[in-house]
């Protein structure tokens, strides 16, 4: 049992320990999908839902299936099933009944069953043993954090259009350079709080 | 025990989750069938919703050129749509120009079929057809180039311009896939299709098509291709070609010679040792009944000790260079690989020839 509070979970995963910038998940999404706002807004979008309701699903098969079981040897193989399947659900589902979202999010929706974000979540979530509530929260607030990053990075990115980039930094050298700045920017947040 | 419960859950799990993506897809993703109108409803047929566009197509025997077997990456499989086709996807993007976006030009292979859709397919691909063809002979060319001479059995003729290419049907485990390949035998030829295969280590088609022996059958569809000869029978021609880019230049200069005995045309063709070398003979006793027809071949490796070559060294486009005079009204045709095709472009921008007045094809 974990006794941190909920609140703490929520800023915590937001500033602290952001999944991206402090645990460096799902980088290759971050980079390759952080060009525009608005695809990153999308992109975060799914990641938050996603997160969300895998981490809470992934909670009840880990606690009410494999803990009995004793199979927790086999949850990296169930979480990652689970994830893809919803994914695929989610995809039917929105496709369905929103073609306007389907379409804003266009291929990353299923590009999220192997952002290792979601899944990183998810191991956490059996690391720090939280309970059911905390799981949904924390999923919710680290998909918002990793929303949150890629917003910045977009946003710096279409600022970066119009800036003199050294040419031999162009491209990914500079994306490094200033995801890095940015991780670091948010290692001051660390001192605030204490996220286990 | 331990183990069986573990495989039990497995099992149980992914037959569930298997169930009620099923049961999702069966209740979320139906699309009832939808009606496909083809410029302005000269061809209109109804599909079942739910595929892709290039599929319903090629099912309805209307055979738009793709190379990469509706995987979005090749880029050959464009159409316009009008109507019913969603906004473009990123898959798309890397394919399309401004331009194409505007007018509705999107990749077969990638939008989806959801609604009645209007599209528009450029008449010269309506025409495309599928062959079945009896491979005619196989002649060995070089160590990995083979020429292979097909017989069209059903259609008999096919109408083809120089410089066009087919599309190859080979199995594979996954299904047929298309390769493209330029067809070498001139166009007044109707009653059979040649071509030059390079034998690509790993590669399905050529593989296929180099373990094929007389009388086997082979399917394509074609032709397909932007490659338009100029009729201005002043202009002069000139072709580049390097590795197995000789299939569409053999076209074209037979052609050409067939309809205009007089015409100006330089042949440049690139190889690496004497090894390489091929058609040169055919082409000399052509040039000996054509003078205006002159033939360049260059070596870019070394001679070895063994080998003899009174012709040009170096690399093809600095040959280009040396025997093409300047502000000569021109039209040229490159077919190699892309380093090739990029410096023998600068070369021939300098000598006065513009953008419209070359096509070319890498690979």
């Amino acid at each position: 049992m974990n006794p941190t509070p909920l609140w703490v979970i929520f800023v915590g995963s937001l500033f602290t320990n952001n999944i991206l910038l402090a645990s460096l998940l799902g980088m290759c999404s971050f980079l390759v999908c952080s060009s525009k706002v608005d695809t990153a807004l999308g992109l975060s979008a799914a990641v938050v839902f996603v997160m969300t309701c895998t981490t809470a699903l992934n909670y009840l098969i880990y606690y009410f299936v494999l803990i009995p079981l004793q199979l927790e040897f086999l949850s990296f193989v169930v979480f990652i099933s689970v994830i893809a399947a919803f994914v695929q659900f989610v995809e039917m589902f929105v496709e369905r009944f929103s073609p306007k979202l389907y379409y804003a999010l266009g291929i990353f929706l299923p590009l999220i069953t192997v952002n290792c974000a979601i899944l990183g979540a998810v191991l956490f979530m059996v690391i720090r043993k939280y309970n059911f509530v905390q799981s949904a929260t924390f999923g919710f607030s680290a998909g918002l954090g990793w929303g949150l990053a890629i917003l910045l990075m977009a946003g710096l990115r279409e600022k970066m259009g119009y800036s003199n980039v050294p040419v031999p930094l162009r491209g990914v050298g500079i994306l490094m350079l200033v995801t890095g700045v940015i991780a670091m920017t948010f290692m001051g947040f660390a001192g605030m709080l204490n996220v286990q | 025990m331990l183990y069986i419960t573990a495989i039990a859950v497995i099992g149980g799990l992914f037959v569930l989750l298997a169930a009620l993506l099923l049961a999702a897809e069966r209740y979320l993703v139906r699309y009832g069938v939808c009606t496909v109108r083809i410029n302005a409803g000269s061809t209109v047929f109804k599909v079942q919703g739910g595929g892709a566009l290039l599929a319903a197509l090629i099912n309805n025997k209307i055979f738009i050129p793709s190379a990469c077997g509706g995987k979005g990456s090749c880029g050959y499989c464009k159409v316009t749509v009008t109507v019913g086709g969603g906004p473009v996807l990123p898959t798309e993007t890397a394919f399309l120009s401004r331009a194409d976006v505007r007018s509705g030009v999107r990749l077969a292979c990638q939008v989806k079929i959801k609604q009645d859709m209007e599209i528009g397919i450029p008449e010269a691909l309506l025409n495309a057809k599928q062959y079945r063809s009896r491979v005619a002979s196989v002649v060995t060319l070089t160590r990995d180039i083979k020429q292979l001479d097909f017989d069209l059995l059903d259609p008999t003729e096919i109408e083809q311009r120089p410089g066009q290419y087919v599309q190859i049907q080979a199995p594979s485990p996954e299904g047929p896939v298309f390769r493209a390949y330029s067809i070498s035998s001139p166009s007044y030829e109707k009653n059979r299709i040649q071509l030059n295969v390079r034998l690509v280590p790993g590669g399905v088609a050529s593989t296929y098509l180099h373990g094929l022996k007389e009388g086997d059958e082979v399917l394509f569809t074609g032709p397909y291709g932007e490659f338009r000869l100029s009729e201005d029978a002043q202009r002069e021609i000139v072709c580049v070609g390097g590795g197995c880019g000789m299939a569409p230049m053999r076209n074209i200069i037979y052609s050409l010679y067939h309809q205009w005995p007089e015409r100006s045309c330089w042949l440049f063709f690139g190889c690496r040792t004497t090894k390489d070398i091929f058609y040169l003979d055919d082409y000399r006793m052509l040039a000996k009944r054509h003078p205006s027809f002159k033939i360049v071949y260059a070596l870019s490796d070394p001679l070895a000790a063994d080998e003899t070559w009174d012709g040009e060294t170096g690399f093809i486009h600095l040959a280009v260079d040396k025997f093409l005079a300047p502000g000569v009204k021109r039209q040229a045709f490159l077919c190699g690989p892309p380093p090739m095709i990029e410096a023998v472009m600068d070369v021939l921008k300098n000598k006065g020839l513009t953008d419209t007045d070359i096509f070319y094809d890498k690979f």
